[in-house]
């Protein structure tokens, strides 16, 4: 064999790593964007004064590229590794089925859900961020009364319908994701394996109803 | 054994035909009675060749060598899964019992880019050599042999390298995975070395060259789906595919040779 180092972060393990590793970073994400969120169930001050604490520090530029960048680096991956998928079986089985045993649903629906949560990230940011604008003043300091704006946003049961059915793509999507991030790191053990894959489905469940549980909220505030 | 051999099945076949490497091939219906559930699926098969012979038909081409589960040469998609619905079983080991008469089993080739259709359901397995000559060896500069217990092996190590070394080069695993890739394969190959230490030393140079080969020969993307562990016949692990990533990141990092 050639002593030449020949691992281009392009090679099949390198595109897989990086999806592994940009998913994952995505997934802690979801975290704190779900603690953050939380300061809702708190009331109009404690969320507004949550939002414009981290709108009006200037690193949120940094952060918000950042983060584009993450998004940008696992799509552009997960489309080049499905034309190149597509590409290597080039005719297809008269009959293929899979065995029971190895794939699932959410292993086989990943480029779906993937597309159901780059639907949804564009319309929520549209609606929400750069959604009416309202002002409010909180101990002296005029600040946008984001609160008021998701609270109406969400009065709309096609918004909260919509939302749900996209937490529960992004929660089958993760469920798979989220172990899988950790076999392409090539982070495996006999012993933690199971312990990751419990996780996996247990980090599925929570994006689903931890995030769900927001829309419903807010839909409970607007005096119905 | 033998037991109730006066029972034979009738059995609708829908195999795959196509003469060469440039036909573009169509799946063909042969309906096939006296079939005993003692019979292997190859025997089957040969059952089916004997009769289309003497119908002076063209025999269907399949590979197959041993028979007996370690050669890896018999290669069928049977009703759409590699080596047909037995969990670590062979092609050459399916027995007919599986089956009931008036079943239709469909039969077609390994389909991937790397693995071209030859004849019928012959395909070339090829793309597997290469990979193994492009690093799936010990470079060997040892002098007189060792003594025997000189270089201690722990059990764990020696158990993992065994299961691995248990790959027979089938295909099963590209034949089944959604996206033809060959990593189970290639996995096994690189653990088998990379769990013993006289493999261990040129593990991420191998790992390197064994998977730039791999991806050049055109095969897919592994996505995690671990249908190439449920179907090899020999129970390869998807835990390979990992020690494999971690060595090609280990490599990536430049940390040895
Ligand atoms: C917050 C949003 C997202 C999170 C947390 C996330 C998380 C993950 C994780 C952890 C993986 C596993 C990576 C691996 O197997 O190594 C993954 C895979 C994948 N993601 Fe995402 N993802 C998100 C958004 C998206 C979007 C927007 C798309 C596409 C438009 C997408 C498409 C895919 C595809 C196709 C795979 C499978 C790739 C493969 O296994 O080869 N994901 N995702
Ligand atoms: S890993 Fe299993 S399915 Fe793949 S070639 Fe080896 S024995 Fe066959
Ligand atoms: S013919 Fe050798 S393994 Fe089946």
């Amino acid at each position: 064999m050639s002593s030449k180092r020949k691992c281009s972060p392009l090679s099949s393990i390198g595109k897989k790593q990086i999806m592994g590793a940009t998913g994952l970073l995505l997934c802690g994400f979801l975290v704190t964007h779900f603690v953050g969120n939380c300061t809702l169930f708190l009331g109009p001050a404690a969320f507004n004064k949550y939002s414009h604490a981290l709108t009006s520090n200037p690193l949120i530029y940094l952060a918000e590229a950042a983060l584009l960048g993450l998004f940008l680096a696992h799509i552009l991956m997960a489309i080049k590794l499905v034309i190149e998928n597509k590409k290597a079986r080039p005719v297809e089985y008269h009959t293929y089925i899979k065995s029971g045993r190895g794939g699932t649903f959410a292993s086989k629906t990943m480029p779906y859900t993937g597309i159901i949560a780059l639907v949804f990230l564009v319309i929520h940011i549209l609606g929400l961020k750069f959604g009416t604008q309202y002002s409010t003043t909180i101990d002296g300091i005029e600040m946008r009364d984001i609160y008021k704006t998701t609270i109406e946003y969400f009065q709309d049961p096609l918004h909260i319908v919509f939302y749900i059915i996209s937490m529960i793509a992004l929660g089958i999507h993760t469920s798979h994701g989220f172990w899988s991030a950790f076999q392409s790191l090539g982070l495996s053990h006999p012993k933690y394996m199971p312990k990751i894959q419990l996780a996996s489905k247990l980090f599925g469940l929570f994006v689903v109803i931890g995030f769900s549980s927001l829309p419903i909220f807010c839909y409970l505030q607007g005096g119905h | 054994m033998g037991g109730n051999s006066t029972d034979t099945m009738s059995l609708n076949l829908k195999v795959w035909r196509q003469k060469n490497n440039k036909d573009k091939g169509q799946m063909v219906d042969y309906k096939l009675d006296g079939v005993s559930p003692d019979m292997s699926f190859l025997e089957m098969m040969d059952t089916l060749n004997t009769k289309l012979i003497k119908e002076q038909g063209d025999t269907i081409a399949f590979d197959h060598d041993c028979r007996e589960g370690i050669c890896g040469m018999c290669s069928m998609m049977i009703n759409g899964q590699a080596h047909g619905p037995e969990a670590e079983t062979t092609t050459c080991q399916l027995h007919m019992r599986k089956f009931k008469t008036g079943d239709t089993i469909v039969v077609e080739p390994w389909r991937a880019k790397a693995f071209p259709v030859l004849k019928d359901l012959m395909v070339d397995r090829g793309a597997f050599d290469q990979i193994i000559a492009a690093g799936g060896y010990v470079n060997v500069n040892t002098g007189n042999p060792q003594d025997a217990n000189a270089i201690l092996i722990g059990q764990e190590n020696a158990e993992l390298a065994m299961d691995a070394a248990a790959c027979i080069g089938c295909g099963a695993c590209v034949a089944s995975c959604k996206n033809a890739s060959a990593m189970l394969f290639v996995s096994a190959k690189i653990s088998q070395l990379a769990l013993l230490p006289q493999g261990a030393v040129e593990s991420e140079a191998r790992t390197q060259a064994m998977v730039a080969k791999m991806d050049e020969l055109g095969f897919g993307n592994c996505t995690n789906e671990a249908e190439c562990e449920a179907q090899c016949p020999k129970g390869i692990k998807i835990e390979n595919i990992a020690r494999m990533n971690r060595e090609w990141f280990k490599g990536a990092l430049g940390s040895r040779n």
